[in-house]
């Protein structure tokens, strides 16, 4: 459990296995193999050792980068299921319906399962943090310890830790000026060079070992802006309908802002136009343009619900698909359109002779109750269905406010007869409750309006994304197109060796090498892993 | 040096931990948010009646109000209506108001619906769905029992036995 004091003097947490300042393998069983592992400087990460609380166990899990492949692997399973079948916001029948009836028995499974609303729920949204929990702790663990080995670092090195660098040499005849020259070298390749009793430690790049880092910060701002989501009032996404002519609050603005729909439009590429004629023919009807014209109210002084709000014009616009109305962070979209009648037209007739005494025209949303036609003919409207069907009792009901189906029960008031005439009148049926009338209702015609849907939509935790965003890339930039280099060049038992080491790109650090040794008596360093791998393949 | 480095893992997880456990309570009650919650103070709104009359909620301060919503296509709340309009009766005089609101609806339909049933409360149209939207009421019919501080008692989604509304009435009288 102590910290571990090395031949050099330097005192290094328990569980380094390089010594921080001189290089010394210091945990005794690595020193049989042939190169070092030089992975986060072989500082003491994750020191299995502090394992006594709960604390330092639930760490050490989360530390463990095995553990966060299998959260990746396992969230990527996850995310997969989902794709299998629709997930529950894009069907439109009950879930529990909806699946077993399109699919079966595997439907009903996945259903009861829970994949029906699968990226929202707690486990799935548990293994992603669980995946950001161990971002964190992975980071942490390893980038604490290998900041402070690389500051650790001495220009002296030990003589194992040289010999075991993958680019060694050791050279015999070398002059003074020969290690002139290679300083100038790599002072002109931007190398930072040390100097400590005629050894020389070069270094460039450091910075580059924090890319992975960086970008681990990047994702967890990422993760952040998603939780930020859950805050009441950061992200808005509410549908909106609304009738031509009508003026509708716009939902989660505070009550503050409202929308009235001048008119919604409907517009088909022209079949006659030469240019088109082609494709229209193969693709049949293709809309050109959804549009609504719309005017903005802000709402002026205090109002309770129930009340007419005072509004103030802010601004008139045109609607269009990618051409939302925004407005103090809300954009307002257009992404539906259906039609609902709107009246109904009747003609009161004489069954026999056909004779017209006059229309009735029977708005659908707020109907009248009395019609009088003059010359002592009337109708009233004694029950109104807007969306008709027969109850469990065999009764006229309505199933909905909407106007989807609407039926009426009509009496007919003539002079003939004073008592009036009852008709039944729905689409396409008409009954005399009350046996065979004189008169009827003859169906004239239907009026429809236009009900446009928008999406209204407010995202504040964007510019987290954004800045999440930049981050990762910062971070991905940085470890991907630097390379941390370092070159050692020391005396040791009255020769030069040189030893180099690079977190990638060896080749680069060879040729870089080359440079560097040119003009002098020095001589390449072996790169001990390929010189490995060809004795091996000679043998 | 290692006591620091238990205080300092025990705030990193705490903080993570913190932020999971807010993630998933969001997340679970998201959908299950009531706007109106039982021991807050309900809502204020103005409506008015079938005759004419301006109703608003914070007059009643004082007396308790059955504030119902319904719609006269809904068929429970064909059935509770009768039951309602009999305990009103029976507990207008004993400082229950029954304030009822239709939602949406035309004039014509809920007069014919009142007429039918013979209601004597008063009824009242949301045409704007504004109180509803307010309450954050989805399923008809749905009651609130508002006390004579302007309380929520109690939120109540679906059908009414005539007991139920009774002894809801004897819940809010003052």
């Amino acid at each position: 459990m102590n910290d571990v004091k090395c031949e050099c003097g330097h005192v290094n947490p328990h569980g380094t296995v390089l010594c921080e300042a001189c290089g010394k393998v210091l945990d005794e069983t690595d020193n049989r193999k042939e190169l070092l592992d030089m992975r986060y400087e072989g500082s003491a990460r994750r020191s299995q050792t502090y394992n006594k609380t709960i604390i330092d166990k639930i760490w050490n899990f989360f530390s463990s980068v095995k553990v966060g492949v299998w959260l990746i692997i396992i969230t990527l399973i996850a995310s997969i299921l989902g794709t299998i079948l629709p997930q529950e916001m894009y069907i439109n029948l009950p879930p529990d319906v909806y699946y077993e009836q399109e699919y079966g028995w595997f439907g009903k499974l996945y259903y009861q399962l829970g994949f029906h609303d699968l990226y929202g729920s707690w486990w799935y949204l548990l293994l992603i943090a669980m995946i950001g929990i161990s971002l964190v702790i992975c980071s942490l663990d390893r980038v604490v310890p290998l900041y402070k080995a690389l500051k650790a670092q001495r220009v002296t090195r030990h003589e194992g830790f040289l010999k075991r660098q993958r680019v060694f040499g050791a050279n015999s005849e070398a002059e003074q000026t020969d290690l002139e020259t290679v300083k100038k070298h790599l002072q002109a390749k931007r190398y930072h060079v040390r100097e400590e009793n005629g050894d020389i430690l070069a270094e460039k790049n450091r910075f580059s070992r924090w890319g992975p880092y960086v970008n681990h910060i990047g994702l967890i701002i990422f993760l952040f802006g998603g939780m930020l989501r859950f805050i009441p009032g950061f992200y808005v996404n509410e549908d909106l309908w609304v009738r031509e002519g009508e003026t509708a609050l716009v939902p989660e603005t505070n009550e503050q802002y409202y929308i009235k729909n001048n008119q919604f439009i409907l517009e088909h590429y022209d079949k006659n136009n030469k240019t088109f004629e082609k494709a229209l023919n193969r693709a049949g009807e293709v809309v050109k343009n959804y549009q609504s014209n719309v005017v903005l109210y802000q709402r002026e002084g205090e109002k309770i619900p129930g009340e007419k709000p005072k509004l103030k014009k802010l601004e008139e616009y045109k609607i269009r698909v990618n051409q939302p109305l925004s407005f103090n962070g809300y954009s307002v979209f257009q992404s539906s359109f259906k039609t609902e009648f709107k009246a109904m037209t009747f003609a009161l007739t004489n069954k026999s002779t056909n004779q017209a005494f006059g229309e009735v025209k029977v708005d659908l949303t707020n109907p009248q109750e009395k019609y009088d036609l003059g010359n002592g003919y009337s109708v009233e409207l004694l029950n109104y269905f807007p969306d008709f069907e027969f109850d469990d009792n065999g009764e006229p009901s309505t199933k909905s406010r909407v106007p989807n189906n609407p039926a009426f029960i009509f009496r007919m008031n003539t002079p003939d007869k004073p008592k009036g005439e009852t008709s039944f009148v729905a689409i396409r049926q008409t009954i005399e409750p009350f046996g065979n009338n004189t008169y009827k209702l003859a169906f004239k015609g239907i009026e429809t309006k236009n009900v446009s849907g928008f999406i209204v939509r407010k995202d504040s935790s964007l510019w987290v994304f954004i800045i999440g965003g930049i981050i990762f890339m910062i971070g991905v930039i940085q470890g991907a197109y630097w390379n941390h280099r370092r070159i050692w060049v020391q005396r040791k038992n009255g020769q030069v060796w040189i030893a180099a080491h690079t977190n990638k790109n060896w080749y680069g650090l060879k040729r870089e090498l080359e440079a560097i040794l040119a003009g002098t008596k020095l001589t390449m360093p072996d790169d001990q892993l390929q010189r490995d791998k060809e004795v091996k393949e000679v043998v | 040096m290692k006591k620091r480095r238990l205080v300092m893992r025990t705030i990193i997880l705490l903080i993570l931990g913190a932020a999971v456990a807010y993630s998933l309570y969001a997340n679970l009650t998201k959908d299950t948010k009531q706007k109106v919650a039982v021991g807050e103070k309900a809502p204020d709104f103005v409506l008015t009646d079938m005759d004419g009359n301006k109703h608003r909620l914070s007059d009643y301060r004082g007396q308790g109000v059955f504030l119902n919503f319904w719609g006269t296509w809904c068929p429970p709340c064909k059935k509770e209506m009768p039951y309602i309009n009999n305990q009103y009766q029976q507990y207008k005089d004993k400082g229950v108001q029954v304030l009822s609101v239709d939602i949406q609806e035309s004039e014509l339909q809920v007069r014919q619906f009142a007429e039918h049933y013979k209601l004597d409360f008063p009824i009242m149209i949301d045409t704007d769905k504004e109180v509803m939207t307010a309450y954050g009421i989805n399923p008809l019919p749905a009651t609130f029992l508002i006390d004579k501080n302007g309380e929520v008692v109690k939120y109540h989604t679906g059908e009414m036995t005539e007991k139920m509304v009774r002894e809801f009435m004897e819940k809010i009288k003052p």
